[in-house]
């Protein structure tokens, strides 16, 4: 399966990544209306110290613990190896949370459980995070495991 | 043909099914199970109450999952194993043989002898969703809820009640909340935010008895109540196995493949008692990972594969109206280990490290990227050279080097 990587030497720390997530995954078609005054809650985020900075989203992990915690069955890989949320399930426990190791699940300010689903479910080919990366610093691509 | 047998339906039961197939497409499943639905995900049953899950969404796998799986279901209850003969005696009179055994018999209410228990109409326990059922039936807004117990279950099924009800009133012996998961003050930061939530507490005082919708407290005092919710803990159904010389401690003792003393038969989920890696023995950890991950672990080995669940740890996340709690690990602080907190205005952190190592820890409120630390934890990870300070404060991927990030971001995990 094809997952998002981050090559970090290239990272330019300017976390548009954050912004096409979010207005990505909005449902609205205009960035600023999507964007403009309200909370931005990316599915991926930019870590950064300074000298550093590199942005970390869900690894679609060959055994994902997240699926195994989940207390309602709302996180599951499914057969083309994504994991994904069914937001109908999740009763927003975090247990995914506390078993990601690598940081991965989020919540917006409602307190619902986000992560990134790799755009599978709002009709892009391509991750936002990897299609407005402007150094492609974040790429979209097959690795043997 | 293999016949594998499963004693329990719940999630490790499923689990271990799924471990069987990864190895054996042919050979025969039945799984004995207690309650008539299929396997379904136990910690939903308070957020049934509170109207968050549906009734026909809890269930932990697809409709077709044990028909696709061949799976025969035989409704009943395990009551006795005869190891000579490998057979299970179920408590509809059947015999059912196995070459291979797996109890995931999970646990019961505990109810202790209570002084006129007997005169109290409504009364229930809540382990079930069928105990979810009865009690939705029981109550209306005019009810006064007495729940006895102040743990994990009886502060999820005070949250569940709450908007359905007239009064909700905890008590418990206990002088704190969540006991088993929490120290001094992280329990009290959790019971005032649940007092705050319209949640009454009785604690360090409990029902000595009852004299019908009346509870006498320990106190003195007297608690008038419509319901009564007993919540007071539960012991793992093992009876059956000690019964055929099976090893128990409070629950079957299982290795790192989860087979118990007994020949070709293994146990999962909350009935057994496995080695925690942050504590040096075995405990019960009766939690849906460990079920999940054991289960399988289980089911792989009864068809001849290899596995091991050799990094098993108790961890929790629970919240209330919106205060998230996460532990994980041992967070005793017996002078073995060194504590470390960090407090913030969204709440309070406390870690646990032995041996330069984290061993365990607890957050109230701030919970963010938690899972960062669960993993030091499940890793055992030498902290020399990771700034701990940092990833208290702020827990990312930053103290952990670039090698780590490499093959973590630019690799398959």
């Amino acid at each position: 399966m094809k997952r998002v990587f981050v090559h970090e030497e290239w990272c330019l720390g300017c976390h548009l990544c954050e912004y096409n997530c979010a207005f990505a995954n909005s449902g609205v078609n205009d960035m600023v209306k999507a964007l403009k005054g309200k909370p931005v809650t990316p599915r991926i985020h930019v870590e950064d110290d300074g000298k550093i900075h590199y942005a970390v989203s869900c690894r679609h992990c060959e055994n994902p613990l997240c699926t195994k915690g989940c207390i309602s069955g709302a996180l599951t890989k499914g057969d083309d190896g994504v994991v994904t949320i069914d937001h109908e399930k999740c009763v927003g426990c975090l247990s995914c949370m506390l078993l990601c190791p690598y940081g991965c699940i989020t919540t917006d300010e409602k307190d619902v459980v986000l992560k990134c689903e790799l755009c599978v479910k709002n009709g892009r080919g391509t991750p936002a995070c990897v299609e407005g990366c402007p150094n492609r610093a974040i790429v979209y691509e097959e690795v043997e495991a | 043909m293999k016949r594998y047998v499963i004693i329990g339906n719940g999630p490790a039961a499923v689990s271990a099914v799924d471990g069987i197939r990864s190895v054996d497409s042919d050979g025969s499943i039945t799984v004995i199970s207690k309650e008539e639905h299929a396997a379904y995900f136990r910690p939903l049953i308070s957020y049934y109450l509170e109207g968050k899950s549906k009734a026909e969404n809890i269930f932990c796998r697809p409709d077709d999952f044990y028909q696709k799986n061949h799976c025969e279901i035989i409704l009943g209850e395990a009551v006795a194993i005869n190891t000579n003969q490998k057979t299970v005696s179920v408590s509809n009179g059947e015999s059912v043989p196995y070459d291979s055994l797996c109890i995931c018999s999970g646990s019961s209410p505990f109810v202790p002898p209570m002084s006129g228990l007997d005169t109290v109409d409504k009364k229930f326990t809540f382990l079930t969703i069928d105990d979810s059922f009865a009690i939705e039936n029981a109550v209306d807004e005019n009810s006064r809820v007495l729940i006895i117990g102040a743990g994990l279950i009886g502060l999820k099924c005070a949250e569940g009640l709450r908007d359905r009800v007239a009064d909700v009133t905890v008590c418990d012996l206990a002088p704190r909340v969540l006991s088993s998961i929490l120290d001094d003050g992280c329990a009290a930061i959790v019971q005032k935010h649940l007092e705050d939530c319209g949640i009454h507490f009785s604690l360090a005082n409990t029902a000595e008895r009852f004299e019908g919708n009346t509870a006498v407290m320990k106190d003195g005092s007297s608690v008038d109540f419509d319901v009564l919710v007993l919540a007071l803990g539960v012991r793992p159904n093992t009876g059956f196995f000690k019964e055929a010389g099976g090893a128990c401690n409070r629950a079957i003792l299982v290795d790192n493949c989860m087979k118990t003393s007994l020949d070709d038969i293994y146990a999962a989920g909350d009935c057994v008692e496995q080695e925690d890696i942050t504590f040096g023995g075995k405990r019960i950890m009766a939690l849906l990972p460990n079920a999940n991950i054991g289960g399988y672990t289980a089911g792989v080995n009864m068809a001849g594969g290899e596995a091991e669940f050799d990094n098993a740890l108790p961890m929790n996340s629970i919240g209330f109206w919106g205060l998230h709690i996460m532990t994980a690990g041992t967070y005793a602080n017996d002078g073995n280990a060194r504590m470390i907190e960090e407090k913030s205005d969204k709440g309070i952190k406390r870690f646990f490290i032995r041996d330069n190592r984290l061993i365990g820890y607890i957050i109230i409120g701030e919970v963010k990227s938690a899972g960062i630390y669960t993993n030091l934890v499940r890793n055992r990870t030498d902290l020399t050279d990771i700034d701990l300070n940092l990833l208290i404060k702020n827990p990312n991927l930053l103290p952990f080097g670039e090698i780590y990030r490499r093959k973590t971001l630019r690799g398959v995990v």
